[in-house]
């Protein structure tokens, strides 16, 4: 098991490897340690949400909400910080992360509590939360010269050639590891998406573990919220739209199993990245942009019809056609 | 209403709850809910009763609802088709391109309908034939479907459909009756006939509420998945000729976020997103509700924005309560 995971990863190293490679051998420059670093940093909010969305499908669920709940945060924070320039931006930074586990906290009680499918929870906050991003900015936008420059200046300060997004990145992976195959939390959320029954059996709570993962992946999408609205210096309503598709593709890229219990952090990271490296490589390679929604579906299809391959399981088929039905 | 509304899940205790008679009369209550919202809009507008305001307005949900009822057979099943909005988009791009290489009416509709039920086809091989789920596959497509279209359109857009081409979204059958409303009509009886009348409907809910069961049983499962996979992908065709015909013109951003209503107009008829039950009467009268609401609040100035919150709201509202009411009456219980 833990070698197949190993292979996975080892191929989707090897296939970025390859394809900056690729890039590098006709556009030179683009394999340059400066250049890999933006790239980098580019994706980090990718990777984030990413983190956040693999522990949620490794529960079998999925949340579609988190464009809109990273773009909802992301112009709260950006009204307090026009209204109140004073307010220190960790504070700010507090408030994102909170009102996005709140939000997340919502998903995850309807699906809990009342046992609803994360699909039909998600899709709808998905709309209900971009529409209220509306009612509290009347549609209007906030544009670089209302924030204060605190506010916009922490995630470009570059440490050790790396802009602080990145090290946050790599700071939120840094803490992922453990506390996915570490702490009891962590592996509960594999134990759910393997087999909820046999989780229920072992004491295990599998709508609170659903809950924690909702939470957690808002809680994300929430600190996304400050990073993407201060980085680009903007807040409008339609910040993100459709990124909840990259970062699930992300996931499924990175080999996590939408049937759930199946996935690692090494994967969902390697997953962002290879978006990532697309994403940059596409302009460089002189493609249109309008290319990339296509080439974002292909890769979500090519890497599931992967996936079902190494998921297959080797069990005795007592019925030819009943394999594929269950 | 027939015995396979009794999913699996809800037998044990729950049958006489007041929950569960809510859901049992859940086409009353959402007829009650389409009455009510009839008069609430007559009353806040003078215009809302004009029968050509009215017909207008039906351009609303038609056209979503030829893809429901299909969609609603789908999830039926237990899969699920979100990529029905990109299907509208390269379906309408490809008609596009056949307009430029000069075709004419027949031709478009054709390729129209056929683009659909390639790109359904697309889908129900990768569902059906390898065993993929239906989410993640139809969220893929859904991208790749109007990815093509954009990287044909670019910021680009089809225009001059010839005039013949527009009665398919503008034109009336007789007096203040669009052809759309007769296809409505039409559809609404096909589909009611297939699902509830035919062996093929009753096959579809055992499919829905145990699919092992329906192999054991001889329904050919994937077979069947497949042709609803194809029927969902005509019917967004349909929708893409008709809206297109509508607009008279195609851009790559063409029926953007349809999926969700679509959804939500068969989950709002009472068709359970786990598989197994509701019926077509159902999704006709979600259809009325969604599109008198939209056009109520749109004559009430509402942006559309805010009437997507409506929609959301709605669809979480029309799962959540009936579980609610269900989980207290069972709490009294005790």
């Amino acid at each position: 098991m833990l070698k197949r995971l190993k292979s996975r990863e080892t191929i989707l190293l090897g296939a970025i490897i390859a394809l900056i490679a690729l890039v590098e051998t006709r556009f030179s420059g683009f394999a340059a340690p400066g250049n890999l670093a933006s790239i980098f940093n580019d994706t980090s909010i990718l990777m984030i949400l990413a983190l956040g969305q693999m522990t949620v499908i490794l529960t079998k669920c999925i949340d579609l909400s988190v464009a809109s709940n990273l773009a909802l945060t992301g112009m709260v924070v950006a009204t307090i910080n026009a209204a109140m320039p004073g307010m220190p931006v960790a504070v700010l930074i507090l408030i994102a992360i909170a009102l996005g586990m709140l939000m997340g906290a919502f998903n995850g009680v309807l699906v809990w509590l009342l046992d609803l499918p994360s699909i039909v929870v998600t899709l709808g906050t998905m709309t209900i939360y971009r529409g209220v991003i509306f009612l509290i900015s009347d549609g209007a936008w906030i544009n670089a010269h209302e924030m204060s420059d605190g506010f916009k200046a922490l995630p470009r300060h570059v440490i050790l050639g790396l802009p602080v997004l990145g090290w946050i990145a790599i700071l939120v992976i840094a803490l992922f590891v453990p506390l996915i195959m570490r702490t009891p939390m962590g592996r509960a959320f594999y134990a759910v998406g393997g087999n909820p029954h046999a989780a229920v059996y072992t004491g295990i709570n599998v709508g609170r573990t659903r809950f924690n993962s909702f939470v957690l992946s808002g809680g994300l999408a929430g600190l996304c919220g400050y990073l993407w609205v201060s980085r680009y210096a903007v807040a409008y309503t339609d910040v993100a739209g459709g990124f909840e598709l990259d970062v699930v593709a992300a996931c499924v890229i990175g080999g996590i199993s939408i049937a759930g219990g199946i996935g690692s952090v090494g994967g969902a990271v390697l997953g962002a990245l290879f978006l990532g490296v697309i994403k940059n490589a596409l302009p460089v390679a002189g493609i249109s942009p309008f290319w990339q929604l296509a080439i974002s579906g292909a890769a979500i299809i090519i890497a599931v019809a992967f996936n079902a391959q190494s998921e297959r399981t080797k069990g005795r088929v007592i019925l030819k056609s009943a394999e594929t039905t269950s | 209403m027939s015995i396979s509304d009794t999913a699996l899940r809800t037998i044990p205790n729950r049958l006489h709850s007041r929950g569960y008679r809510l859901i049992r009369s859940w086409e009353v209550l959402l007829l009650g809910v389409a009455i009510l919202i009839f008069f609430a809009n007559t009353q806040a507008s003078p215009y809302f009763l004009d029968p050509w305001n009215l017909s207008d307005a039906s351009f609303n949900f038609t056209e979503k609802a030829m893809i429901a009822f299909a969609m609603a057979l789908l999830i039926i099943t237990g899969e699920i088709d979100l990529s029905v909005a990109g299907i509208i988009a390269l379906s309408s791009t490809a008609m596009g391109y056949a307009l430029q290489l000069g075709a004419g009416t027949p031709t478009l509709v054709l390729i129209g309908l056929s683009v659909g039920v390639l790109c359904g086809a697309f889908n129900g091989v990768l569902i059906t034939k390898m065993g993929l789920p239906s989410i993640v596959v139809t969220i893929g497509t859904m991208s790749l479907f109007r990815g093509i279209a954009y990287i044909v359109l670019g910021d680009q857009a089809f225009n001059g459909y010839p005039s013949d081409f527009s009665v398919f979204g503008r034109g009336y059958a007789f007096g203040v009756i669009t052809w759309e409303i007769v296809i409505f009509v039409v559809l609404a009886i096909g589909f009611g006939v297939l699902l509830h009348l035919t062996n093929f409907g009753r096959k579809l809910y055992v499919i829905g509420n145990n699919p092992t069961a329906a192999l054991f049983s001889g329904v050919k499962v994937q077979r069947t998945k497949m042709i609803l996979f194809l029927l969902t992908g005509l019917m967004s065709g349909l929708a893409a000729v008709c809206l297109t015909s509508r607009l008279g013109s195609t851009r790559p951003s063409i029926a953007l976020g349809w999926e969700l209503e679509v959804v939500t107009m068969v989950v709002l008829g009472g068709i359970s997103i786990l598989g197994g039950s509701g019926t077509i009467v159902g999704v006709v009268i979600a259809a009325l509700v969604m599109g008198m609401v939209t056009f109520g609040l749109g004559l009430l100035n509402v942006p559309g924005i805010v009437m997507s919150i409506f929609i959301g709201g709605l669809l979480i509202g029309v799962i959540a309560l009936p579980r609610l009411i269900g989980l207290i009456a069972a709490q009294r219980k005790r």
